[in-house]
């Protein structure tokens, strides 16, 4: 994962003062569903908005390996522990491939790791909620990466090269964690009834967050218009959320375990399935640094960033002598070349 | 059965007792380190030792699923890896005794690693020559992995060790604090003596000289002391651990504990 629409947040300036010749082209580029690649010119705002779509996406991969991170030492089976190891270290890789596409756009992966580290940048609200049992590891896999999938396709067309580039590898990955996340839940529901009750506590927890992930309803969300012009979206936060919903529901029925939603159902004259309300006051809640273990996530992060210092400082103190040392060696050689 | 016929047939179940030992001993030595390095995931100094540590960890845990498979073939009790990794206790596990220690800071995770692989780096290359064959298929595997985990514990002893002064000083004070535990490392027993006298294993001893030749070379790039000799030699490998596995096993086998018999 993880991408989340946020776009509540964030000051998104109006490309209202790039008009002109050179935005028209681009705009036509656009349109013509040509990429926009790093050198190409483009409007700040739609640089911008990258930066924070991208980096924000990026954040959700690093802080997403700790609550998964966190059954690596308890998995199962060993067939488990290897497979969340690889799952959450994808994760990671993702990180970096998405680190790397928003440095095409002129910012520093330094700087945007202060931004998450400051508490100053958002990432995915998913992951300030906890994992309590085994199941979770099944639910995030199932829910979670089924919500990202649903999210990311689409940003495979994204207009910005690098990204949807980034993109078509990460939705590879994720798909496959979505069956092995499938396929734990599969198997705790055909488990004791201990599991059972396991992988229903896990869909209990997982569900409204899961479909909060795709932000707030299209109502609300200021800038959605101009992301689809741009096409950063391809899709509005409520019809990614239906589509999660309409796929989502059936699979539930086959692991035989309730939605946690009494007023769920089948709409026929949408063809749709139709849900309860939203707690928005949740979600913001949980945006705003209140969930359950904002505090926890931020301070992982932060604690391994500043026990990390000395290691990196050596690194580099490492690498400047390295240098020093190979020029002093090229620098010899040359003098005696020359002689 | 005449008695030389008994004698026989005692020295050959002895024989796959102490090949079955031989092969959990390394099975549980690196899935106890692999264990260890599963804490470092989402923690470590940077993205990339976050996966550089993950990729090892992933690769002995590998290897423990092989060589455990093996060793419950071997006993012939019908126990898997799972059974030998979840249901057995601190006792009963033969691994390294440095394996199961803590992970430290970045400079004992590193120093425990390095040891380790330079270990490993012996013994599955001479094991890759085993007459056990499907022992030298896993060894000769298992080596592709150590020479890369080697590069990477190598690599970044010499960081920590040529870097700052206070890189310097906890590389150093890592090293002291586990060098004691690498006696263990050639000390033969009577599983090593049999399996070597069969083919199945190297000669342990013979293994410390090529040993010592890489750490030292590996610690003068480093610019790091070698330790003095350890006084007292752990035996982890004959079930005698130290306080820290008890809790690992804690952890890593709640869920089979609790809930025992299940599919997960």
């Amino acid at each position: 994962m993880y991408t989340q629409a946020l776009d509540t947040h964030g000051k998104e300036p109006l490309p209202a003062g790039e008009g002109g010749a050179v935005a028209q082209r681009f705009q036509a580029r656009v349109d013509a569903d040509e990429k926009i690649e790093p050198k190409d010119w483009m409007p700040d705002a739609y640089r911008q908005t990258l930066i924070r779509q991208i980096s924000q996406h990026a954040h959700s991969e690093i802080v997403g390996m700790l609550p998964e991170g966190n059954w690596i030492t308890r998995a199962p089976t060993l067939r488990r522990k290897a497979v969340l190891i690889a799952k959450v270290q994808d994760e990671g890789g993702h990180g970096m491939y998405l680190y790397s596409a928003a440095e095409t756009l002129g910012v520093a992966r330094a700087e945007l790791f202060e931004q998450l580290l400051s508490g100053a940048a958002k990432y995915s609200s998913i992951f300030n909620y906890p994992t309590l049992t085994w199941a979770d590891i099944g639910a995030i896999g199932w829910l979670v990466d089924g919500a990202a999938i649903m999210n990311q396709i689409p940003i495979c067309r994204c207009s910005y090269g690098p990204y949807a580039r980034a993109m078509v590898r990460i939705c590879k990955e994720e798909s496959f964690h979505q069956r092995q996340g499938f396929e734990i839940m599969l198997t705790l529901a055909r488990g004791s009834a201990a599991q059972r009750a396991m992988a229903q506590d896990a869909l209990n927890r997982w569900w409204w967050p899961s479909i909060m992930m795709f932000g707030p309803s299209d109502a609300d969300s200021k800038h959605t218009a101009q992301s689809m012009r741009w096409k950063i979206k391809r899709f509005s936060n409520d019809e990614l959320r239906q589509k999660f919903i309409d796929i989502t529901v059936p699979q539930a029925f086959f692991l035989g375990l309730a939605i946690p939603d009494r007023e769920l159902h089948w709409n026929e004259s949408t063809q749709h399935y139709d849900i309860g309300a939203i707690d928005w006051a949740e979600f913001h809640a949980v945006l705003k640094g209140n969930g359950p273990c904002n505090r926890e996530r931020l301070e992982a992060r932060r604690g391994a960033y500043e026990s990390g210092r000395w290691v990196r400082e050596a690194a580099a103190a490492h690498a400047a002598k390295e240098r020093a040392r190979t020029a002093s060696t090229g620098g010899s050689t040359a003098q005696t070349g020359r002689t | 059965m005449s008695s030389a016929e008994r004698h026989a047939a005692e020295s050959e179940r002895e024989l796959q007792a102490a090949r079955c030992r031989y092969v959990l001993r390394l099975g549980d030595t690196a899935l106890v380190l692999g264990q260890r390095l599963g804490e470092w995931v989402g923690h470590a100094p940077a993205l990339e030792e976050d996966l550089g540590l993950a990729n090892l960890a992933l690769d002995l845990v590998g290897q423990a699923r092989l060589l455990l498979t093996y060793a419950g073939e071997l006993e012939g009790r019908g126990r898997d890896e799972d059974d030998l990794a979840f249901l057995r206790d601190a006792p009963e596990f033969m691994n390294l005794a440095l394996a199961e220690q803590p992970n430290g800071d970045f400079a004992v995770t590193i120093v425990r690693q390095w040891l380790i692989d330079t270990w490993q780096l012996q013994v599955y290359r001479a094991l890759a020559a085993s007459t056990d064959t499907r022992l030298a298929a896993i060894a000769a595997k298992a080596l592709k992995e150590t020479l890369y985990h080697h590069r990477f514990s190598s690599g970044w002893l010499a960081r920590l060790g040529d870097g700052t002064a206070e890189s310097h000083e906890r590389a150093q004070r890592a090293l002291e604090e586990l060098w004691r535990f690498t006696a263990e490392f050639f000390a033969p027993d009577e599983v090593d003596e049999r399996v070597h006298a069969a083919g199945i294993a190297p000669e342990l001893p013979g293994l410390a000289a090529p040993w010592s030749a890489q750490v030292d070379a590996d610690l003068a790039a480093a610019t790091l002391r070698r330790p003095a000799v350890a006084s007292y030699s752990w035996h982890g490998k004959r079930g005698v651990h130290t306080e820290h596995l008890g809790h690992l096993l804690a952890a890593m086998q709640h869920l089979q504990r609790t809930y025992p018999g299940l599919r997960w």
